[in-house]
Formats: C-alpha cells, sequence, structure tokens
C-alpha cells in the first residue's frame, strides 16, 4: 500500500484538439509548444507541483507518443518522487469490457484503481488545454471551508464571450444553483474554468452511478456536474483572478502567446516564487546578429536571428537569416527562415524550412476582404519553396506541400 | 553505445590564481562561461559525448558553488546506479589539504583502485573545447602508447602557467619536454589532458609520493619521459584556455563568431549544463541588440552591443552595455553606460552609472556589488 495522499490530481490530456488543426496532427493538444520553450501541459504541471501536489495522473488518448517521452519519469518538474510523481494513464485492455476513454468522466471511472492506491481525500481535475498560474492549495482550502462535494473554479469573462464558456449561476453565498453551458442568453459572465475539485468519496459514487446509465454521454461539465447539482451536492464556485486563457483554437493560442509579450497582461514567467518547468533543450544561449533588428519579442536559447523580429516568439534552435522579416508571429523548435522569407500572422510549427523570398500570411490591415483573413498556420516539417505565398488564414500540411508549388506558381 | 574502457578525471582546481576575481568563491570548474555554461561543463559533456561513463572530479577548496553547479550529475547523464558522477574532495591523511597534483592523486588512490576501467583520462578544468577523446584514445591504441598527451600547435599564449613544451618526432612520440621555456615562435604545448593506463597511473604515482616528488610536470612526467612510450595527439578544432582574465574576456568574445559556435556547441556533441528553468529572453519595445549572445531569463529593454548576457540578466531602458560579459542575474538599470565591463554574479548597477574599461584591461565588478 502507498502512503496516503490528501490530494490526487488528474489530467485530463487526451483531446485531440482538431480546433488546432495541423498542429495537432501527429500530436496530442497538450504538447503543442508555447511560449518560446513550453508545452502547453507545462502550465497545469508546474500548477501541481507549485501547490505542493505531488500526484499527478496524466490521461492521455490521443497521439500520445510525443506526450508520454516529453513526460518521462517528470523529473524536470521534481515528479519523479519515490512513491507519488506523475503517472501517464492510457486507455487499457482489462479482461471485460475494454474501451477507450469515452469521455472525461468515464477516463476518471476508468482509472479508479489509480486514485485509490493513494486513498485521498481530494481529486483536482484538470484540463491540458489552458495558460494560467494558479495556486491549487488555495482552491482546495476554499473547498474544505466551504465544506463542499465539489468545487468548481470560475473567472470572470466579457459578458459578450459568456455564450462560448460553460456558465455558473450561484447564491450569494457561492454556491451554484445552475450549471449553463454554453448558454444564448448567459445570466452571468462566471466562466467555468474545467477545473473540478471534488471530494473523492463522493466523486466515485457519481462516476460508478455515471458509468451505470447507459444514457450518459460519461462528460463531467453534461452529465456528472448536473447529476450532482440536481441530488442537492454542495457545489461552490471559487473565484480566480489573473491570467487564464484556453488555447484550443489558433486565434486564441496565437494570442496567447502574444500576450507574453505584453507587459500590461499579468503573466509573469519570470515569478522566481511559481516558475513554470519544462523541458530544457541542451543548446548555447541565443545569438543576435550585427545587422539583426530585435524588438518585442521573446527568444530562447539555441536560435539565431540575422534578420528583423518585432511582435515575434522564437522557440530554441531558431534560424533568422539576413533580410528575413517576422512579425506578430510564432516559429516553433528548429525552424530556419531563409533570406528575404516575410511572415505576418502566423504559427510555423517545428522544423520547417521556409524558403527565400517567401511571403506567409499578412497584416489584417492590407487584406482587402477581411472575412478572408486570419492568422496562417504551416505544419510540422514542411518546406516551403522559395518565392511561395501562403495567404491569411491558410493551413499548410507538410503532405499538401504540392498545393504550396501551386501557390508559388500562381 | 556508451562505455569504452576509460575513467575520466577532472581537475577542477587550477590556476586559479590566474583569474583570482573570478575564483574568489569558486573553484576554476565553476567559473561561468558562454552565458549558460560553467568552464567544467566543457570537460565533463566531452567526456559523456565521448561514451565515458564515470568521472572523478577532484576539488581542493572552495568547491561548494561546483557541488551545487554538479548536483547528482543528471544534467550529464552520470546521475546512474553503476558508474557515473564521483566527487573527490581533499582526503588528507599525511599532508592536511593536497597541494600537488600528484598528492591529490594519491589521495584518490581508493577511487583509481575500486574503478575496473583499463584507461584513465586526465583533464584540467580550464580549457574550452569540444574534443571526442574516443579519437584520443584510438590514437592511444594504434601508437602501443604509455601516455598520451593533447597537444596543440601554435605561439604558445602569453598567460599561460609553466607550460610543457614539447619536441615530437614524426611518429607522434615525444622526445623533449621544456617547462616554461623562453620561445618566440610556433611550438607544441599541452593543454592539459593526457590518457594513460590505469596501472601504470598508480604505479608512477606510487613511485613519486616514495620519493618525495610532488611536481606533475617535472617528477611524473618529465622524469618519466624516456622511459616510457610518450605520444603527443594534436587537436586541431577551437581552444582556448582561460590563463588570464583577458583571456577569459578574449575567450568569451570568441563565441561571438558564428565559426567558433559551430565547432564548440556541435548539435551532433552538446555541452550540458545544470538547468534553470529561466523563461525565454525577453526583448522590449526600444531594444536594440547587435552582435551579442543572449541567455535564458534576460529582460532587455536597452541597446547591448558585441555582448554576452547570462542567464537572467536584466538591461534597463537607456542603457547601452558594449563589449560586456554580464554574468547571471545581474541587473543594469536605466541611462548607465558599459564598455568592456565583466560583472559577476548578482550585480546590481544604479541609475544612470557610467563603467568604462579597455579591450586589454575589462573592469570586473566583484560577485553581488551594488555599484
Amino acid at each position: 500500500m502507498l502512503p496516503k495522499q490528501e490530494v490526487v490530481a488528474m489530467l485530463l490530456a487526451g483531446g485531440q484538439g482538431s480546433r488546432l488543426g495541423v498542429l495537432t496532427k501527429n500530436l496530442a493538444k497538450p504538447a503543442v509548444p508555447f511560449g518560446g520553450k513550453y508545452r502547453i501541459i507545462d502550465f497545469p504541471l508546474s500548477n501541481c507541483v507549485n501547490s505542493g501536489i505531488e500526484c499527478v495522473g496524466v490521461l492521455t488518448q490521443y497521439q500520445p507518443l510525443e506526450l508520454n517521452e516529453y513526460i518521462g519519469n517528470g523529473q524536470p518538474w521534481d515528479l519523479d518522487s519515490v512513491n507519488a510523481g506523475v503517472r501517464v494513464l492510457p486507455p487499457y485492455q482489462r479482461s471485460r469490457k475494454s474501451d477507450w476513454y469515452k469521455g472525461t468522466a468515464n477516463a476518471i471511472y476508468q482509472n479508479i484503481p489509480y486514485i485509490e492506491r493513494y486513498d485521498p481525500e481530494y481529486v483536482i481535475v484538470l484540463s491540458g488545454d489552458h495558460i494560467y498560474k494558479m495556486d491549487y492549495s488555495k482552491m482546495i482550502a476554499f473547498h474544505k471551508e466551504k465544506k463542499a462535494d465539489c468545487t468548481i473554479a470560475e473567472i470572470e469573462v466579457p459578458m459578450e464571450d459568456a455564450p462560448r464558456f460553460g456558465i455558473l449561476n450561484t447564491n450569494p453565498d457561492g454556491s451554484v444553483y445552475e450549471f449553463d453551458e454554453k448558454p444564448k442568453h448567459p445570466k452571468s459572465n462566471q466562466a467555468s474554468m474545467g477545473i473540478y475539485v471534488f471530494t473523492w468519496s463522493k466523486l466515485r459514487k457519481y462516476l460508478e452511478a455515471d458509468e451505470a446509465n447507459s444514457k450518459s454521454s460519461n462528460d463531467f461539465g453534461k452529465d456528472v456536474l448536473p447529476a450532482m447539482l440536481n441530488a442537492g451536492e454542495r457545489m461552490f464556485a471559487y473565484r480566480f483572478e489573473g491570467y487564464w486563457k484556453d488555447v484550443g483554437t489558433i486565434d486564441s493560442l496565437w494570442e496567447s502567446n502574444m500576450d507574453l509579450l505584453n507587459p500590461k497582461v499579468p503573466l509573469d514567467l519570470n515569478e522566481n516564487s511559481w516558475k513554470i518547468y519544462c523541458r530544457n533543450p541542451v543548446m548555447p544561449p541565443h545569438y543576435i546578429s550585427r545587422e539583426a533588428k530585435v524588438q518585442n519579442s521573446l527568444v530562447a536559447e539555441g536560435s539565431n536571428v540575422y534578420g528583423t523580429i518585432d511582435f515575434a516568439v522564437l522557440f530554441s534552435g531558431v534560424t533568422i537569416e539576413p533580410g528575413a522579416v517576422v512579425r506578430d508571429s510564432i516559429i516553433m523548435p528548429n525552424t530556419r527562415v531563409e533570406a528575404g522569407a516575410v511572415i505576418q500572422y502566423a504559427i510555423i510549427a517545428e522544423d520547417c524550412v521556409i524558403g527565400k523570398q517567401a511571403v506567409i500570411g499578412a497584416r489584417p490591415e492590407n487584406t482587402a476582404d477581411k472575412s478572408t483573413w486570419g492568422v496562417s498556420v504551416v505544419g510540422n516539417g514542411c518546406t516551403i519553396p522559395p518565392g511561395a505565398k501562403i495567404p491569411p488564414k491558410a493551413m499548410i500540411d507538410a503532405d499538401q506541400l504540392k498545393e504550396a508549388g501551386d501557390y508559388a506558381r500562381e | 553505445m556508451r562505455g569504452n574502457n576509460v575513467l575520466g578525471m577532472i581537475f577542477s582546481s587550477v590556476h586559479e590564481e590566474k583569474i583570482r576575481k573570478l575564483t574568489e568563491n569558486r573553484t576554476m570548474g565553476s567559473v561561468p562561461f558562454g552565458g549558460r555554461y560553467c568552464l567544467i561543463d566543457f570537460p565533463l559533456s566531452n567526456m559523456v559525448n565521448s561514451g565515458i561513463s564515470k568521472v572523478g572530479v577532484v576539488t581542493k577548496g572552495n568547491y561548494q558553488s561546483l557541488m551545487d553547479h554538479l548536483g547528482s550529475g543528471k544534467a550529464w547523464n552520470l546521475s546512474r546506479k553503476r558508474e557515473g558522477l564521483f566527487l573527490l574532495p581533499p582526503f588528507g591523511v599525511e599532508s592536511g589539504v593536497a597541494n600537488s597534483r600528484i598528492e591529490s592523486l594519491s589521495s584518490a588512490r581508493s577511487f583509481l583502485l575500486n574503478s575496473k576501467e583499463e584507461y584513465v583520462l586526465l583533464t584540467d578544468s580550464d580549457t574550452i573545447c569540444n574534443i571526442d577523446y574516443s579519437d584520443v584514445l584510438a590514437n592511444h591504441l594504434k601508437n602501443s602508447a604509455d601516455i598520451t598527451i593533447v597537444c596543440r600547435t601554435g605561439k604558445l599564449p602569453d598567460s599561460i602557467s609553466n607550460p610543457a613544451v614539447y619536441s615530437v618526432g614524426e611518429d607522434g612520440r615525444i622526445q623533449d619536454m621544456l617547462i616554461s621555456p623562453r620561445i618566440d615562435g610556433e611550438c607544441t604545448y599541452g593543454i592539459g589532458m593526457m590518457l594513460i593506463r590505469r596501472e601504470l597511473l598508480m604505479r608512477l604515482i606510487a613511485d613519486c609520493v616514495s620519493r618525495n616528488l610532488y611536481s606533475f610536470k617535472r617528477d611524473f612526467l618529465q622524469r618519466n619521459l624516456s622511459g616510457y612510450r610518450v605520444f603527443a595527439y594534436e587537436f586541431e578544432g577551437f581552444v582556448q584556455t582561460i590563463c588570464s582574465e583577458q583571456a577569459y574576456f578574449s575567450a568569451s568574445m570568441a563565441l561571438l563568431q558564428p565559426e567558433v559556435r559551430l565547432q564548440l556547441f556541435k548539435p551532433s556533441r552538446p555541452i550540458y549544463t545544470k538547468v534553470r528553468d529561466d523563461m525565454p529572453a525577453r526583448y522590449g519595445l526600444g531594444a536594440s541588440v547587435s552582435n551579442s549572445l543572449v541567455a535564458d531569463g534576460c529582460v532587455i529593454e536597452g541597446e547591448v552591443k558585441n555582448s554576452i548576457l547570462f542567464r537572467g540578466v536584466h538591461i534597463g531602458e537607456g542603457t547601452v552595455a558594449e563589449n560586456c560579459v554580464i554574468l547571471q542575474d545581474t541587473e543594469i538599470r536605466r541611462d548607465c553606460r558599459l564598455n568592456y565591463v565583466i560583472t559577476d554574479k548578482d550585480v546590481v548597477i544604479q541609475n544612470g552609472r557610467s563603467l568604462l574599461g579597455a579591450e586589454s584591461y575589462p573592469v570586473s565588478i566583484a560577485k553581488g556589488s551594488l555599484v
């Protein structure tokens, strides 16, 4: 029997993240690179460690190879401890009734044996696609203080965005009386952040009941939380203040990266008391040449900049050749931007080559038809031929490079 | 595949008197270099990249920072069940703290005795290069050598201490060895690395000790030159020995040349170091940087030219730093002027200060100073 853990964290990292298109073609969403050296999953993992949670289960399903390799034994996050630490939990075959994870609640249900080994009082359920720094221990303290069965973290969003979120309607004491999934006419702007603290004995009961219900879609937001609410369990909303962003779409991923360049945005990754840990590349410091111009940017180690960058996020091992211009864009690891290429409002994934004089993306103000404008995306391992033109909002897949050649001929 | 029958030994305390300011609180091996490294990262990574999986680090004094840097050896893949990293602090039985290399090796006798590797590679920690020791071993075996000394041919660096200069025959065998000779032209000199059979090393050390001979170069090498097959291995890649403050400065500045970085930081033979989990460097509005090497965690709002910035350095608005080596976590506030300055870790330079050195004499600011 393993030593008891008061809290076990379960991190939902199995989603495909289809809205990220080519970026998640061969990669689970939580493993998508973010912010110059991180991957999205570094945020919840670092939050766990910084909050004193020593036991984290990562539920994987979609394209897990790179994610598994990245998490490894958890050492970069200090999660390689003897008795607890991080465990990757894929769906598995059992003597009868084997299944993929059918929904978020089912994923936890299938791993009840993992949780029970630690005999926890509380289980915190996290998602692997949010960028934020949060002290979960405060939320757990709130959960205890309210003697709650379930506590849901919520954040205030602009009223016009509220219909995109799950909205919590609360009584004056903070208890939740209604859970409104993507309402057309929201009654409040308190959005659920997809972070739940449960008293484990209660959650276990509801997971088993949910599994027995053949009509259920086995999802927390749609099934388990409403069931708990209907049964009159004590459910509270915990207000989070600070930076939080769901990076499930190309636009929000791009925006969140750009937020790192804005000194007014309250997301300081240099804060010593709340570091975001990651697997560090083994590379020398980056080099900025004589002719380079670098402003308002984030540049990781191992890059070489000979061109101009402004509002750019460069990951490790990126090369920007002389005369190349990168503006308002994200360039992921080991990509080379050749001389004279111009990249604007784009996300270029890992290991790409952007040929000489190629033009990728465009500024919104230079696009006649605003409805066709958007962030351009170049997928992993693409070689964009010299002089090619990739229009705004295009999504280039290595397998479709023939098409890129067609753009070049136009 | 790992393991090549060679044991590594690194001497972390060498020639510290040559760069007093930087070694006041640390050993030569833990002197910061190149934006994110310590000097010992180079010999250590070279060994690991050459397949050596057991390394002893011999220390003398002030090795707290070295231990902090090395930890369990995880960053170099040397935290292992079998083999791995061994710290060999002073083990004085007869003579107190070991003063000479002979004494250090003599006190590390049990480490040598309990190792099973056939050969030992001994290196200093003040030489910066990216060398494949398996090539040195292949040469050693080809020559049926007893000792192979890694050498370089060229003009002797001015301030190198007690250089060993060798006369090398056409077959590569060393015929004569001079210590600190007067030489004007080119010569073949040692760069502080040698390969020797473990059993022979222990025998020769015991022999020196029994005769009360304690000079490694004179008594260990010179005296045995004729009795053993001693060969030279010429290393032709980039090498810099940190033998003076000026040499430290020029070795740092050499990193700004792309061809030097290509030789030193080969992706296939990376230089490992302790990680720090800083965010990537952030450039603010109005930042202007040219010909500089910048590590993670830096925040740059001013102007930087021809400089090396270590991790976590802050350059304030309106500040101009040229030809500087700015060590970890130094904060240079607004409107400062710096030219030819080396600041140690955790220095704070207040608004509006001017510090001007010269290429031949960079100004050094001690660790933790407030200017």
